[in-house]
């Protein structure tokens, strides 16, 4: 049983009825079934009702995805910082094997959960809810879940977050999102990181990464960051607020 | 790859099925695979002996259909099929389209042999 909310959610979550269509055919002694079901269904109730604890809770939750090394943790860490004061932080870490990335966001002075995923390539909406059981919600307004380091598992998997954020960096090539379609084209926002070092990297050219992600089908904001020099996180930090404020909007 | 967690939920619910109709095993599983769905037919069939090892769906055939990826062009209205990288209109290459087909990640047919009717 869920402690924080009472449902029977365990460690094997308990399953909605299927709608499923007996309008079965009948071939002797072998029969089939006529269904229509999302595959991951199971994963998609439980995401749901991680985005309703959110809901409860006034809490925007942002899905942190992109490729390992794209820059994730470091934007959190400089986001951390930036709103220090002004809005209240928590992180959820996905990793492989380690904790050094929890420990990086526990430095900066906030709560962060680690799911250490052991073999798996991605976060899924039963292990979000299972760390939101060590995580009180209550007084935050931001949720950061940090996915695996992974351009393609992670675009499968409802955790229940309001918003999904994409991170490309300017080291990793300009066509990344025509090679990584689903993932991009999922996304609400893309953040082009590490853009100070654009004047060493001719290869990036920022152009022909927006028509990439227009190709894929990508409909949402693009902005362009740098944790260092000046207001390099100045568009993303004003972008945050403005969510959050329309979460307080929807949730008042 | 998580075509095993795939395949992991997708027997989750062939066990359901097979116990409401009380199936002594399942013969085959048909899903549609998407191109968009992220999902790779081929991973699938490989995770999907795995994640059946030990299970009612043991020695079934997993059937995949794979849909290929089709928009609709809210300029001129064709609906075409496109690569899912390319979501352009393939009739005048315009970008505003909306995906039709190859989202989908469907559990779609259950054939499954029963105890009481092998009576017969």
């Amino acid at each position: 049983m869920c402690r924080d909310c009472g449902c029977s959610l365990g460690p094997s979550a308990a399953r909605a009825p299927f709608a499923t269509q007996p309008a079965a055919a009948s071939h002797g002694h072998v029969e089939s079934i006529e269904v229509i079901t999302a595959i991951l269904d199971a994963n998609d109730q439980v995401a749901a009702h991680n985005r309703s604890h959110f809901d409860a809770h006034g809490v925007l939750a942002v899905n942190l995805m992109s490729s390992p090394g794209s820059g994730k943790t470091s934007l959190l860490e400089a986001t951390i910082r930036a709103l220090q004061g002004e809005l209240d932080v928590a992180v959820i870490e996905g990793d492989l094997a380690t904790e050094n990335d929890a420990a990086r966001i526990r430095a900066c002075g906030v709560p962060a959960v680690q799911i250490t995923t052991g073999n798996a390539c991605h976060l899924d909406a039963q292990m979000v809810h299972e760390a939101l059981h060590e995580l009180p919600l209550a007084g935050l307004d931001v949720l950061f879940i940090e996915n695996v380091g992974n351009l393609v598992c992670p675009a499968s998997f409802d955790l229940g977050a309001h918003l999904d954020v994409t991170l490309l960096s300017v080291t990793e090539g300009d066509d990344k999102p025509a090679k990584y379609p689903v993932m991009f084209r999922a996304g609400d926002l893309t953040l082009i990181t590490k853009v100070d070092l654009l004047p060493h990297i001719e290869e990036f050219s920022v152009e022909r990464a927006r028509e990439s992600l227009r190709h894929v089908g990508f409909g949402g904001r693009i902005l362009e960051v740098s944790k260092r020099g000046g207001d390099g996180l100045a568009a993303w930090l004003d972008w945050l607020r403005s969510e959050v404020a329309s979460r307080r909007a929807a949730a008042a | 790859m998580h075509e095993l967690a795939v395949c992991q939920a997708l027997i989750e619910q062939v066990e359901r099925i097979a116990r409401e109709q009380g199936a002594r095993r399942v013969l085959s599983i048909t899903v549609s695979v998407g191109a968009l769905s992220g999902t790779e037919a081929r991973l699938l069939e490989h995770a999907y002996p795995i994640a059946a090892a030990g299970t009612v769906g043991a020695e079934a055939a997993l059937v995949v259909e794979s849909v290929p990826v089709t928009v609709r062009c809210r300029e001129c209205r064709a609906e075409t099929e496109v690569a899912p990288n390319r979501l352009l209109c393939g009739a005048c290459s315009d970008w505003h389209v909306d995906v039709v087909a190859g989202e989908e990640l469907l559990l779609r047919r259950v054939e499954f042999e029963t105890a009481g009717a092998a009576i017969h």
